[in-house]
């Protein structure tokens, strides 16, 4: 029987606010054991949670930005449950009204386009991070470090829409592209800053009833997210057809053994009693401030491609590879705007020196400038790798370095006609072996004026001085 | 109305409160009387009252998003009953 | 001197009459002498007392006056964090607690330039109408020293009747300021939820605490409210309305106020006929004063009760959920692992009627149970809120008895905990609507015991019950101070 995947994502991005949602502590990574606390985010008697709005902002544009509506009236409430990293013993997070709901993100699958649909987004705190005497299952006690406690978080819930591996890596990257794009998450995964759970399940296909879903976690990159996947809806399809039946659990991805792997037995029953914040009133967006910050949205990634392969006629997959970054698309078309005749090698030369770009070392002229003299002809491809090198190392503008260096491309024919018939004369046996019939060796002539030359000669006129004088 | 020790058990598991047996007894009969009497508001018919969770009606205020560390973390470590370094110290976990 | 109100005490040491050190130092001699037996105060700070008396004495030699309490000597429920300085909420759980920060109603206390006497004796966790359940024991009545002095707040209104303070601050989620003040012969205000922050005052049902203050006097309680009263930033509920001048409204007539008396109050059962006639005298003297009664009726007053029996234990379920032995707190000595440690520390750390109440909250709130208890509460919660708002478009005021009897014996109702609920029966529904209520003493029992009758007013209308409660003061004498 044939069978099909169902794949719901759950993706918990942090978002890039200065400090913790509902405190003033840093949310900043990487500082010392509690150094970031203070008496709200550890949960100290009487203190209250006041509610930072940027993180607010930063959700309704990432709502507005995958096409959902945002709810004027949303509620936070408490998830309550018992743990040395929860300070309260109880995580304010966004329950039966979530802040956003029904929106769609369209991913690209080998040239079609696929719409995922999104249930929800909603903001919540992190808790903190508890690290283990020794081996865990020996371990005699616990450390608990609250510094991410309270740090914001948003949570972005998709439809049940997904139907392989591949699309859920598509989806995950789209999203996270949008997120980055929006300045509103790091997106890095390895940090912890973007990370994913799945709900996965299989049918037979053709059928209209969902599986039973297992809940995969503990996937710390696009690429264990599309292997535990994998390895998932394997592990069912074999399982039901051994006649056996697929179990309702989390289940943890191990990236070293390649396998998921049961929480079952380590997990309690949780009843985590949901109540609305009686410290938080309800949030209200209204309709002008969505407006506002719909006005802050940029171009997203899709919009992007499609108007670089409309307005600049380049192809779809260099428009992606530039888009896939604000700053390098950005650049790109800084360098379009200097010198736009020919957008495509322009797009080659950005995605090829796009880490340069990333580290902010290149300027949009450099690369204007490097293509122009190529396509004039006054530099040959050689030189200008060269002088793009020279610029990164130097900050210099890669016009004066052309020129101090003297490295303007040699097209006067008298001059090359004289180093032509220098190469031929230095060469007799090449020429005769060419005269008859090995036409292959007209590129080890050029390659010798080239030499002769330094690079500085245009190839295209050397080859014609060549041919002329070679008599062919 | 009765609850019996079974729930009462597992309430105070959620809870987190390891009773004793005469406290289990005492609660069950004490949790039931204090139940029947709540379980008048049974007798209203609220099929379209809005709930109300806050004797406020307004919206929830911000705060900018600026960091004021708390500068003082010796003050909140000070007061762990166990502690080790700078951190919070709990005997291990042992999964139920 | 220990007689003197607040106004009367602020205005002899501004005047010079009396250095505050001369204050202080008789009203600690006073709780020493009186503490022993009456147990108001959990803890006492006696050399910091004297210390900012002195500083209080030597800012004045400058002409420095800090604010309208400068120099006077008051009290704290000890619900409200005072930084470095233990704060116990009444309970084990918290006894050895230093907060490394104030409450807001601390700052604002020290800010009126008071000197805090000390953190005063309550029900564990402000869960009670006794103070019996205190894990520092019980504070008794000044009035009668085999009877509660009512609870939570039950510390507070009984340093203030024995004159142990000039003035307190207390807490109020079901009436834990309203009837305590009642059965102690004192006044006590808890003014609309949002009026006083809640930052730094121990939670135990967010949505219904409200901090006020407890005094001998009206005007005494009106000044006291204005010190704590205003927005605080820190709160997300704190209402940024200004605060009028409360003093000012102790002084007006209550001529064409009129007052509405719910009929579902006065036919409660288990109003004890004392009470009942001296609210009606209380009522008379307003009436005689040109006030009007009107009678109204607030029809769900019935359900009240049991909608906050669910509502305020389901709060405090989640509340109390933090104290766990991690952070600071009593934590129970234990081989075994997490779980067990909190749940030892848990079930070692709170007393019998906290963990009755945290066992009921979980209940109400867990798996299958929330509609219909925590939704429908909710829902009920709306309708006496309505009831209340359809009261006030036809009455300034409502008068009604605080408690339905004088102090109770000490341990009569701690058995039967159903039995002690029902003594905030007509303190609750205020607090479930949000709405501001006082206090007053309007008579004093055959048995010698006083009585309060409550104003209640509608929302951040806290200057009508000051009106009206001074008019009742005025006219009704009683002793300020319990004849000790």
């Amino acid at each position: 029987m044939e069978y099909e995947a169902v794949i719901g994502l759950e993706v918990h991005a942090q978002l890039s606010t200065r400090s913790k949602i509902f405190c003033a502590c840093s949310a900043s990574f990487g500082s010392p054991p509690n150094e970031n606390t203070c008496p709200v985010c550890t949960g100290m008697p009487g203190v209250l949670p006041v509610l930072n709005r940027r993180v607010v902002e930063f959700a309704v544009r990432t709502a507005l930005a995958t096409s959902c509506t945002v709810q004027k009236r949303s509620v936070f409430a408490r998830k309550n449950y018992f743990y040395p990293d929860l300070p309260k013993a109880y995580q304010i997070s966004q329950y039966e009204l979530p802040l956003a709901l029904a929106g769609h993100i369209d991913i690209e699958l080998n040239g079609g386009t696929k719409r995922i649909g999104i249930t929800r987004i909603h903001m919540e705190e992190d808790a903190g991070k508890l690290v283990h005497e020794g081996e865990f299952a020996g371990a005699q006690a616990s450390l608990a470090d609250l510094n991410r406690c309270s740090v914001p978080l948003m949570e972005i819930v998709s439809e049940p829409d997904i139907r392989t591996p591949e699309e859920a890596g598509a989806y995950l990257r789209r999203l996270r592209d949008i997120l980055v794009y929006l300045e509103v998450c790091d997106g890095n995964m390895e940090e912890g800053s973007f990370r994913c759970d799945a709900n996965v399940s299989v049918r037979p296909k053709g059928q209209e009833k969902f599986g039973t879903k297992a809940e995969l976690k503990n996937m710390n990159s696009f690429r264990n997210v599309e292997k535990a996947l994998e390895y998932e809806i394997r592990r069912q399809i074999e399982r039901i057809e051994d006649g056996g039946k697929v179990v309702q659990e989390t289940r943890l991805w191990d990236a070293a053994a390649a396998v998921t792997v049961s929480m079952r037995g380590k997990e309690e029953a949780h009843d985590y009693r949901y109540f609305p914040d009686p410290d938080l009133l309800p949030l209200m967006v209204e309709e002008a401030w969505v407006e506002e910050l719909r006005k802050t949205i940029p171009e997203l990634p899709g919009e992007k491609v499609a108007r670089f392969v409309k307005a600049y006629g380049i192809p779809r997959y260099d428009a992606w590879l530039l888009a896939s970054s604000r700053s390098l698309a950005d650049f790109f078309e800084a360098s379009a705007a200097v010198y736009g005749a020919n957008p495509k090698v322009t797009a080659n030369e950005c995605i090829h020196w796009k880490d340069a770009v990333a580290a902010g070392r290149l300027t949009p002229e450099t690369i204007a400038h490097a293509v122009e003299d190529r396509e004039s002809g006054a530099i040959s491809a050689t030189v200008s790798k060269t002088l793009v090198e020279l610029a990164i190392e130097t900050g210099k503008p890669i016009r004066r370095i052309r020129d101090e260096k003297g490295l303007t491309q040699v097209s006067d024919t008298g001059a090359l006609e004289e180093i032509a018939a220098k190469v031929l004369a230095a060469n007799p046996k090449e020429v005769e072996s060419y005269r008859n019939g090995k036409a292959g060796l007209l590129s080890f002539f050029v390659g010798q004026v080239m030499k002769e030359t330094r690079g500085k000669a245009n190839p295209r006129i050397v080859q014609e001085v060549l041919k002329k004088k070679l008599g062919v | 109305m009765a609850i019996t020790r079974e729930e009462v058990l597992h309430v105070a598991r959620l809870a987190r409160l390891a009773l004793s047996e005469g406290e289990v007894d005492r609660l069950k009969d004490q949790l039931g009387n204090i139940l029947d009497y709540i379980r008048q508001i049974d007798s209203l018919d609220t099929r379209d009252i809005v709930p109300t969770s806050h004797a406020v009606e307004m919206g929830t205020p911000f705060r900018d998003d600026a960091v004021h560390p708390f500068g003082d973390k010796e003050a909140i470590l000070g007061n762990a009953p166990d502690r080790q370094d700078d951190f919070f110290r709990v005997p291990r976990i042992i999964e139920d | 001197m220990h007689e003197w109100t607040l106004l009367e005490a602020a205005q002899k040491v501004r005047a010079n009459e009396i250095s505050s050190r001369e204050l202080t130092r008789a009203v600690l001699e006073r709780i020493e002498r009186l503490n022993p037996a009456i147990n108001a105060y959990i803890t006492v700070l006696a050399e910091k007392a004297m210390r900012d008396a002195q500083s209080c004495d030597e800012a004045l030699a400058k002409g420095l006056v800090r604010g309208p309490l400068h120099g006077v000597p008051v009290g704290l429920k000890d619900i409200f964090c005072t930084r470095g300085i233990r704060t116990t909420c009444g309970s084990r759980i918290l006894q050895n607690f230093l907060p490394p920060y104030d409450a807001a109603v601390t700052e604002k206390i020290a800010a009126s330039g008071a000197v805090l006497l000390g953190k005063q004796n309550m029900d564990e966790f402000a869960m009670g109408s006794s103070t019996e359940t205190s894990c520092f024991g019980p504070t008794r009545n000044p009035w009668a020293i085999d009877r509660i002095p009512g609870g939570s707040s039950g510390g507070t209104a009984a340093a203030v009747a024995a004159g142990m303070c000039f003035a307190g601050v207390g807490t109020d989620t079901g009436g834990s300021i309203r009837q305590p003040a009642s059965v102690c012969g004192v006044v006590g205000v808890k003014p609309t939820y949002g009026r006083v922050s809640r930052y730094g005052m121990i939670a135990f049902a967010s949505s219904l605490d409200q901090g006020g203050a407890v005094a001998r006097t009206v005007p005494d309680a009106a000044v006291m409210l204005s010190v704590i009263a205003g927005h605080d930033r820190r709160d997300s509920t704190s209402v940024d309305i200004p605060v009028p001048d409360y003093l000012a409204a102790t002084e007006k007539s209550v001529k064409g106020m009129k007052v509405g008396l719910p009929r579902e109050y006065f036919g409660a059962g288990g109003l004890d006929p004392a009470v009942r006639a001296a609210v009606e005298k209380a009522l008379a003297s307003l009436a005689e004063q040109g006030a009007e009664a009107v009678e109204i009726s607030l029809p769900h007053t019935e359900f009240a009760l049991s909608a906050y029996y669910i509502l305020a234990p389901a709060e405090a379920s989640s509340n109390l959920a933090r104290y766990d032995g991690v952070r600071y707190g009593y934590r129970a000595e234990t081989d075994g692992g997490l779980i067990e440690m909190m749940s030892k520390t848990r079930a070692q750390g709170f007393g019998a009627e906290v963990k009755r109440r945290i066992m009921i909250g979980t209940y109400a709130l867990s798996a299958g149970y929330y509609e219909a208890y925590y939704g429908k509460a909710q829902k009920v919660r709306t309708l006496i809120r309505r009831d209340f708002e359809s009261a006030f478009s036809k009455v300034d005021a409502i008068l009604t008895p605080t408690a339905p009897t004088p102090a109770f014996r000490l341990g009569e109702k701690l058995a039967d905990p159903l039995t002690m609920y029902l003594s905030d029966i007509f303190t609750i529904p205020c607090n479930l609507a949000g709405i501001p209520g006082i206090s007053v003493p309007c008579g004093i029992s055959p048995d010698g015991l006083p009585i309060g009758a409550q104003i209640l007013g509608n929302h951040f209308r806290e200057e009508t019950l000051f009106t009206a409660a001074a008019a009742i003061e005025r006219a009704i004498p009683l002793p300020r101070v319990a004849p000790l």
